[in-house]
Parts: C-alpha cells; sequence; structure tokens
C-alpha cells in the first residue's frame, strides 16, 4: 500500500488530480455552510450580470440566479448523483458478477447472456429508453446511467470471481459446511473488493458526465434544480447573449472529468508493474551507443567480421547487467565460426549488438567495436549502418514464427528485404525470392510465397528465414540459433543447408547455439561463452578432442551420443550466475569441481596459446 | 470469408432478439396506464381506449411482445403520435443524418487518433508525445456537448466561418460543400472524445508491438525507421486497434445525442430526446430497437475487417 502510494505520487499529474478532486469534494461538502445566495430565487432585472459585477462573482444567469451559487450547489448534485449511480452500478454490478462467478453453471451461463445482451446497445440508448419509461427526472436519470454500467461491473467482477472461486480457500469453506452467503461475503466479497473499488475509481468520472448529459438534454434534473447539466443546457439559449453562463458550469465539469481522469491514469499505472520494469519503452532503431573512448574508426582487417572488446549492457533503473563483457572474436572468410553458451551466456547480445539491433532501452554497447573489414559498424551513422544491415550482414533468428512479422505473406517480405536496399522491379524481386525459396528446397516455392508464417510448419519457417537472409547476398551471415526450436531431423537438414550454402557462396558464419553437436557437425572454429565472457576458443576438433576449461568439457558433455536421444543442458548442475551481480574471480567457480580458492580472487585472463585460448587458473588439459 | 460472414450474421439473430426483449421489458416499466401516460391525464376516455387497442395493451404480455415484434419484422413500427406518422419512415429518415455525422466523426477519430498513437509511440518521451499526451487528456475530459458549444462560439459566433447548426441551408441546393461546411462543427465535436482514446490506446498498442521479435527482424533487414514503424509496427498494431473503433463506434452513436441538439442536427438522437419529452413512446422503443439493432450489424462488419486484416483468425 505505501508503495502503491508513493509510486502514485510520484506521477505528478495524477498527484494533481488527487488533490484537485479532494478540494472539490471538501468544497461541495460545506457548500451548505457557505454564504452564498439562494441559488433558486431569480432576480429578472439583474439577468445576464457579467463575472465580476456587484454581489455575484461569476454573474447571474437568464432569470438573475446567482451563478456562483448555482454552480456549487449543482457541483454539489452532480458529485452526488454521479458517486450514488457509481455506488448503485457497483453493488448490482457486484452482486451479479459474484453469483455468476461463484455459482458457475446455468446461472452463469444465463446472467452472462443478458450481460452481453444489454452491451450490445450503445449505452445511451439504453439510457434513453429506461428514462423514457420511468419519465425525465434526477432520479430516473440516475437509475439509467447506473444500469447501463452494471454489465461493465458484473463483467469484470465474474472473472475475478471465477478465478477466485477455484482456489482452495473457498473449497475449504464449502468442506466446511458453510452456507453459500456466508462464503460470499467474508471470503469472496474481501478478495474482490480492490477491483470493485479501482472500477469504481475509473467509471466514476464517466457517471458525473453522463447524468450531466442527461439532465443537458432536459431529461434529469427538472428547474429551477441546478445540476451541472441542466445549467449548460439552459446555457445554450443564451449562447451568444451570455457566453459566460456556459464557460462557467463547462469549465466545472471538465476540471471534474480532468482530475478524475488524471487520478485514473495515475492509478492504472501505478498498478502496471510494465511501466515500472520499463518493458514498455519504445527500442530505439539502433542501441544506445555509450564507449568511453571511440575506438579507431579504421584498423587493418584480421577477418571479414572482427569483434573487438565488445562490451554491451542492460541497464534497467540503478541495476546494471553485464550481459557482455569485453568479447573480441575474429570471423575469418568462407569460415564458420560458432559461438557457445547456455541461454543467458550473452551469446546472443552478442550478435545482435554487432549492427546495434539490442533492443535499448535497456540496452547500451559501452564498449568496444565491431568491424566490417576493418570499419566499425558502431561508429556509422545511422543511415549508413542500416545501409548494411540486411545487406552485407544479414540475420537468421530463431524461432520465425515470432520472427516473420505474422501479417505479411512470406514473398512480401522477402521482396522487402530486397526492395529497401535497391531498385528492383517487383517481378525480379519476386522471381529472385522464387529462386531462393528453391535453393533452399521448400517444396510448391511458388504457392508458398504467398503463404502467411502461420501457414507453415517449423521446418519451411526457418527454411523461409534462410533465404530472406540470403537476398541480398551477404558476406557475414549471424545465425542466432536457427535449429533450436526444430526437432532433430528437421534440424539435421536445415544444419546440412546451411553448410552447403556456406561452401558454394563462400559466405561467413556466425553460428549461435546452446549445442556442441551442431557446431561440431558446422563449425570450423569455435568460441564458447559463460556470463559474458569467452571462455574457450579454438579449433573445433581441437576443442572436442581436448577441451580445456571445465565449462567448455561440461557443455561436450552435454551432447549425447550418436542416437543417444535428446540433449540435456540439465546435466550441467547449478545456474550460471546473475550478470548484475558477478565474482570478482572466475564466474564460473561455484560449478566448478576444480575449484580452488585463489580461482575467486581476482579476474582471469583469457591464455592465448597458439590456435587456441582459455580462460581457467587450472584447466583440463595445459594448452602448451 | 462467406461463410464466415454468414456465421456471423446468424449468430446475431439471438442478440437482435435479445435486444428486443430488453427494450419491450423496459418500455413496459412504464408506471400507471400506458395510454393516459402518453395521452395526459385529461385525455377523453375513448382515445384512451382507442390507443389502448392500438397499442394491444388489452391483451397478455407475452402476447403482445410477439404481436409487435411481428409488426416490426414486416416494417411496421406503429405510428408517432406526436409526428403523425409512420415510426419507421421518420426513423430511416433521421438515421441517415445521424450515420453522415457519426461516420465522419468516426472517420476523423480513426484517422486523427491511430496518426496520433503512432507518432506518440514512435517520438515516446519526446515533445510531440508530451503534446499529443496533453491534448488527449483534454480531448478525453471535455464533454462533447460543452465542446460543441465552444466551438459554435468560437467558430460561428465570434469568427463567422462556419454555421451556427443545421445540417443544409434552409433556403439552399442540399450541397455537398454546403453538407461538409454545416458537419465539420458537430463531427468534431462529437470526434474528441473518441480519437482521445483511439490516440491513446494505439500509442500503447504500438509500443507493444515495437517490442516483438518481427520488428527487430525488420530493422535487421535494412527497413528505414517509417517503414519499420508504418509499415510492420502499425500493421500489427492495427489488430488491437480495430476492435476500439469497433467500440469507439458505439460511443460516438451515443454520443451524437447530445451533439445533435446542440447542433439542430436532423438525427435520430434528437429525435428520441423529443419523443421521448414528448412522450411518444411508439417512436422511442421503435428508434432505439433500430439503432441497436444497426449498431449490431456494425460489430459485424468490425469483426469481418478484423479477421481480413488479420490472416492468423480463421475465416
Ligand atoms: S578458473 Fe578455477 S573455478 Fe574457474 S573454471 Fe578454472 S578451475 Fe574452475
Amino acid at each position: 500500500m505505501r508503495l502503491f502510494l508513493t509510486l502514485l505520487f510520484r506521477n505528478r499529474l495524477a498527484a494533481l488530480g488527487a488533490v484537485l478532486l479532494l478540494a472539490l469534494v471538501l468544497l461541495c461538502l460545506v457548500v451548505p455552510l457557505l454564504p452564498l445566495a439562494d441559488p433558486n430565487v431569480t432576480d429578472t432585472p439583474n439577468k445576464f450580470l457579467r463575472p465580476f459585477s456587484e454581489g455575484h462573482l461569476l454573474g447571474t444567469d437568464h432569470l438573475g440566479r446567482d451563478l456562483l451559487s448555482r454552480l456549487l450547489w449543482g457541483t454539489r448534485l452532480s458529485l452526488a448523483v454521479g458517486v450514488a449511480a457509481a455506488a448503485a452500478a457497483a453493488f448490482f454490478g457486484t452482486l451479479i458478477g459474484i453469483c455468476a462467478g461463484y455459482f458457475g453453471g446455468w446461472i452463469d451461463n444465463g446472467l452472462m447472456r443478458l450481460i452481453d445482451m444489454i452491451m450490445a446497445f450503445p449505452y445511451i440508448l439504453l439510457a434513453l429508453a429506461i428514462v423514457a419509461a420511468l419519465g425525465p427526472g434526477m432520479l430516473n436519470a440516475l437509475i439509467a446511467v447506473a444500469a447501463v454500467n452494471v454489465p461493465f461491473f458484473a463483467r469484470n467482477i465474474r472473472g475475478i470471481s471465477v478465478g477466485l472461486t477455484a482456489r482452495e480457500f473457498i473449497d475449504a469453506a464449502r468442506l466446511s459446511g458453510q452456507g453459500h452467503a456466508r462464503i460470499i461475503v467474508t471470503e469472496l466479497l474481501p478478495n474482490v473488493l480492490p477491483v470493485i473499488i479501482v472500477a469504481i475509481s475509473t467509471t466514476i468520472g464517466w457517471m458525473v458526465l453522463e447524468t450531466a448529459g442527461l439532465s443537458f438534454l432536459g431529461l434529469g434534473s427538472q428547474p429551477p434544480q441546478a445540476d451541472l447539466g441542466s445549467m449548460l443546457g439552459e446555457a445554450r439559449a443564451a449562447l451568444i447573449a451570455a457566453p459566460h453562463t456556459l464557460i462557467v458550469p463547462g469549465a466545472m465539469i471538465f476540471v471534474i472529468v480532468m482530475s478524475i481522469n488524471l487520478l485514473g491514469d495515475g492509478l492504472r499505472d501505478a498498478l502496471d508493474p510494465r511501466l515500472r520494469s520499463g518493458a514498455l519503452a519504445r527500442p530505439s532503431p539502433v542501441t544506445r551507443i555509450a564507449r568511453p573512448a571511440p575506438p579507431p574508426a579504421e584498423t587493418p582487417a584480421r577477418g571479414v567480421l572482427d569483434l573487438d572488446g565488445l562490451t554491451t549492457r542492460f541497464e534497467v533503473g540503478a541495476q546494471v547487467y553485464k550481459a557482455v563483457s569485453d568479447v573480441s572474436l575474429t570471423l575469418g572468410k568462407g569460415e564458420c565460426l560458432g559461438l557457445i553458451g547456455e541461454s543467458g551466456s550473452g551469446k546472443s547480445v552478442t550478435a545482435l549488438s554487432v549492427t546495434g539491433l539490442v533492443a535499448s532501452p535497456p540496452g547500451v554497447i559501452a564498449g568496444g567495436a565491431a568491424r566490417l573489414d576493418g570499419v566499425d559498424l558502431l561508429s556509422l551513422p545511422y543511415r549508413d549502418l542500416r545501409g548494411l544491415r540486411g545487406r552485407r550482414i544479414a540475420y537468421i533468428f530463431q524461432d520465425p514464427l515470432s520472427t516473420l512479422h505474422p501479417l505479411y505473406r512470406i514473398g512480401d517480405q522477402m521482396v522487402e528485404a530486397i526492395r529497401v536496399h535497391r531498385k528492383m522491379p517487383l517481378a525480379e524481386a519476386r522471381a529472385r525470392c522464387l529462386d531462393l525459396l528453391r535453393t533452399v528446397q521448400i517444396p510448391n516455392a511458388e504457392s508458398r510465397l504467398s503463404a502467411y508464417p502461420h501457414e507453415l510448419s517449423g521446418g519451411m519457417r526457418q527454411r523461409v528465414g534462410i533465404a530472406m537472409a540470403l537476398v541480398n547476398d551477404p558476406e557475414v551471415i549471424i545465425a542466432d540459433e536457427p535449429t533450436t526450436a526444430l526437432d532433430v531431423t528437421v534440424q539435421a537438414q536445415v544444419l546440412a543447408l546451411l553448410d552447403r550454402l556456406r561452401r558454394e557462396r563462400g559466405l561467413s558464419i556466425l553460428f549461435i547455439t546452446h549445442d556442441f553437436g551442431v557446431v561440431g557437425q558446422l563449425c570450423d572454429r569455435v568460441a564458447v561463452m559463460y556470463a559474458g565472457q569467452i571462455v574457450e576458443e579454438g579449433p573445433t576438433a581441437s576443442i572436442l578432442a581436448a577441451p580445456a576449461h571445465p565449462y567448455t568439457r561440461r557443455l561436450i558433455a552435454c551432447v549425447p551420443e550418436l542416437g543417444g536421444g535428446r540433449r540435456q543442458l540439465a546435466a550441467i548442475p547449478g545456474l550460471p550466475p546473475a550478470v548484475n551481480r558477478l565474482p570478482a574471480g572466475c564466474a564460473f567457480a561455484p560449478r566448478c569441481d576444480r575449484a580452488r580458492p585463489d580461482c575467486q580472487r581476482d579476474p582471469i585472463a583469457l591464455r592465448v596459446s597458439g590456435p587456441r585460448a582459455a580462460r581457467c587458473l587450472y584447466p583440463e588439459e595445459a594448452l602448451s | 470469408m462467406g461463410r464466415y460472414i454468414l456465421y456471423r450474421l446468424l449468430s446475431a439473430v439471438p442478440v437482435v432478439l435479445g435486444i428486443t426483449v430488453i427494450v419491450f421489458f423496459i418500455m413496459s416499466l412504464i408506471p400507471g396506464d400506458p395510454a393516459t401516460a402518453i395521452l395526459g391525464a385529461y385525455a377523453s376516455p375513448e382515445n384512451v381506449a382507442r390507443l389502448n387497442a392500438d397499442l394491444g395493451l388489452d391483451k397478455p404480455m407475452v402476447q403482445r411482445y410477439f404481436i409487435w415484434l411481428g409488426n416490426m419484422l414486416t416494417g411496421d413500427f406503429g405510428r408517432s403520435f406526436s409526428l403523425n406518422r409512420p415510426v419507421l419512415d421518420e426513423i430511416l429518415e433521421r438515421f441517415s443524418a445521424t450515420l453522415i455525422l457519426a461516420g465522419v466523426s468516426l472517420l476523423i477519430c480513426a484517422v486523427l487518433g491511430i496518426v496520433a498513437g503512432v507518432v506518440s509511440a514512435a517520438r515516446q518521451y519526446g515533445l510531440a508525445d508530451k503534446a499529443i499526451t496533453l491534448a488527449v487528456l483534454v480531448g478525453i475530459s471535455i464533454p462533447s456537448f460543452f465542446l460543441g458549444m465552444l466551438l459554435i462560439l468560437i467558430f460561428a459566433v465570434q469568427l463567422r466561418w462556419l454555421p451556427v447548426s443545421g445540417m443544409y441551408e434552409v433556403y439552399g441546393g442540399r450541397t455537398l460543400v454546403d453538407l461538409l461546411r454545416h458537419i465539420i462543427l458537430p463531427a468534431t465535436a462529437l470526434a474528441a472524445v473518441a480519437t482521445g482514446v483511439v490516440a491513446r490506446l494505439s500509442r500503447g498498442a504500438m509500443l507493444e508491438v515495437l517490442r516483438q521479435d518481427y520488428i527487430r527482424t525488420a530493422r535487421a533487414k535494412g527497413v528505414s525507421e517509417t517503414g519499420v514503424i508504418w509499415r510492420h509496427a502499425l500493421r500489427a498494431a492495427m489488430v488491437s486497434i480495430i476492435p476500439v473503433l469497433g467500440i469507439q463506434a458505439g460511443f460516438v452513436l451515443s454520443g451524437a445525442v447530445y451533439i445533435e441538439v446542440v447542433f439542430q442536427w436532423p438525427g435520430v438522437g434528437r429525435m428520441l430526446v423529443d419523443a421521448i419529452l414528448k412522450r411518444d413512446l411508439l417512436l422511442v422503443q421503435g428508434g432505439v430497437t433500430f439503432v441497436a439493432a444497426c449498431y449490431v450489424l456494425f460489430n459485424i462488419i468490425v469483426d469481418v475487417a478484423q479477421s481480413l486484416i488479420d490472416p492468423r483468425i480463421k475465416a
């Protein structure tokens, strides 16, 4: 509760709304005590006095009645009626909702059908029908407005009640022989109360407005009684002669409704966990780059793609998650480099950082460089970087059901990938896409062009993802677990396909996976990541034969013998450390069976020896 | 698609029937003798008896309902005593005026609301976002009938740019230009709240979509930010925006009652208010039933539009 209030008041607008509303309510409560003129006494000679005239602070209306007095009394009435309508709607809505949710079965069915019917009306028609039947008048307007809002409460409360009724404490109460009424009142009601209060707070402004509206139409409060709506209705006739009679009550309704809206928004925001975690922040087109010292823009290239001390963090509030720390890798021309690690090891973030695709906020590239042919991509202006994306460096993502746009046809998505980079006639682009779909061995390629992603099987979708990456003949392909979502046979096919394409087209592939079996089939070299760092690197065959880092050995041990069923990652006991609380020394120490005290003391350097490197004080295999 | 539409139409039948039952039930709540209520306390007994027979009030309630329903199905909504013409003729004439007003408002609210929402999301926490958020707050807080009168005061009375009220000039040729001049103010006043709601929702939907994996894919393909926002994200966000447009249509239709009164628009809402004040209950009954049924139909159209934009919905 405390937290909730602080959250609410951190939102200054919501606080403003709360204060305004409180002031208004207090004002309305003390109206009878104020030295006001009688709101209903007419004084026709003094009609339409302007505001600030003698004795009438806000002037007078068409019958010479004091506007200030009518305004305050009117506000009082409008608010009271709005609150009463909300209370009535909440009461009956809750009754219906709880009964439906608690008893279920045909009671639920019948009640909800009825509610659906009522909701099929544009709400005001129903209100008008009720007022028509009962006759105009403030009480009848109140009944009408309450009645049309009952369904809203009934629906909400029913939803909660259904959930609660399924819980154990209700069962326990039933078994202990308590009556239905008792269970509802003592067990169910206290639990739905917060929902009722939130629902009231979000609808009350609405009800004030609606009752005012009916009065405005002449169907609510009857003369001479003033409420805000009827004051506006009367002002309509004198719109030209005395605009102030319009502005005064209109501004009041506006202030009331706005302060309720502000408060309601604040409530909603305070209750929404996603706002707090920043999950609703818009990711920018390029990851935010905040490098202390920009690296040299151009250096002699070692491979096609060089990562040099790449460091990426997630900054959520005061927490800093070091997802990628000082990663350096080199991908040679025509080479396939595996990047392997458990989920959360930072391998995907590394891959996305290369072209600034890490969602930001919260992602920040805090250091290092990613060079394509010696040119640092992260120093490029956005336009140039965008021109490279998909043209020279293309991605293949995991799970193409979520990574392909669900609402566009396959063909259109592929054609777009071509045409954002160069002008090409539509027919030519389609022909090229068709060609590629055949290359990745999609049967009936022609008809697949006009299919939607959800109409294809997982394996087919993955092939589409591969074909889409190839449309611009990129030099580098970054494949982020492209086979993880597939079953073993399809996986083998896709891997074979990638291998073939690589050899035919001279592609350089950075292949991200958690599976050493896959690495063994495809990759020339492999880099092992743990807690955001490279812990071992070297030629695949050599590492598979003799892993140096204990973690690498464990990962290799996870791969079953051929035909030995599915892989199990759980084979490594323990969990990787949270990257916002990395230990000083070796991050793997808590799970390592070779750990010794000094492992945990200082950061451990990557020791290079020949083609291999490892980050371990007591490696399994001494690297010469 | 044809089968889906047919299915939706068929499933609307019980809803419309339910609407007639509810309307009939509400109208039977009239305290006392409806004929006297309609004709006033000083009506001659013969007139009361005749109206009672006209309304079929001498028969039991269930029978009366079916007579009423049967008559409606044959296009006989009864006769309005205050206007002395068939209820259905009056409704059709008035409803077309309402449709024009509500349609233009809905168009304004859809276009303006979505654009504002998208811009707001694209510039989250930027100046444009803040300005739009503020405008939205004002828009959804200002009662439409107050806004309508303010607009009249400013643009019709003070500036004299646009006519004060009505749908056409009294002595005019009922031209399209004339209609446009007359509709700008009421449509704007009517659209304000709905535009605010749509803008707010579109912003939320866009922010939700912009975090999806397929947006990252679009960026990885090298799609420009404009393309990402308007082609990729908006298309996906429309899936959640369209139902809201459907809901807002109901609010626009409701708000039209006020706006028609403020602007003397010859629509069905003003007709209903007049009918209530004159206790012309047959007109109210027929009008409410007719408009509610049309609204159900409209919602089917929204659902069909939804299935057109989202291929994942099995049509
Ligand atoms: S440094 Fe020590 S704790 Fe870390 S992996 Fe090597 S042996 Fe294990």
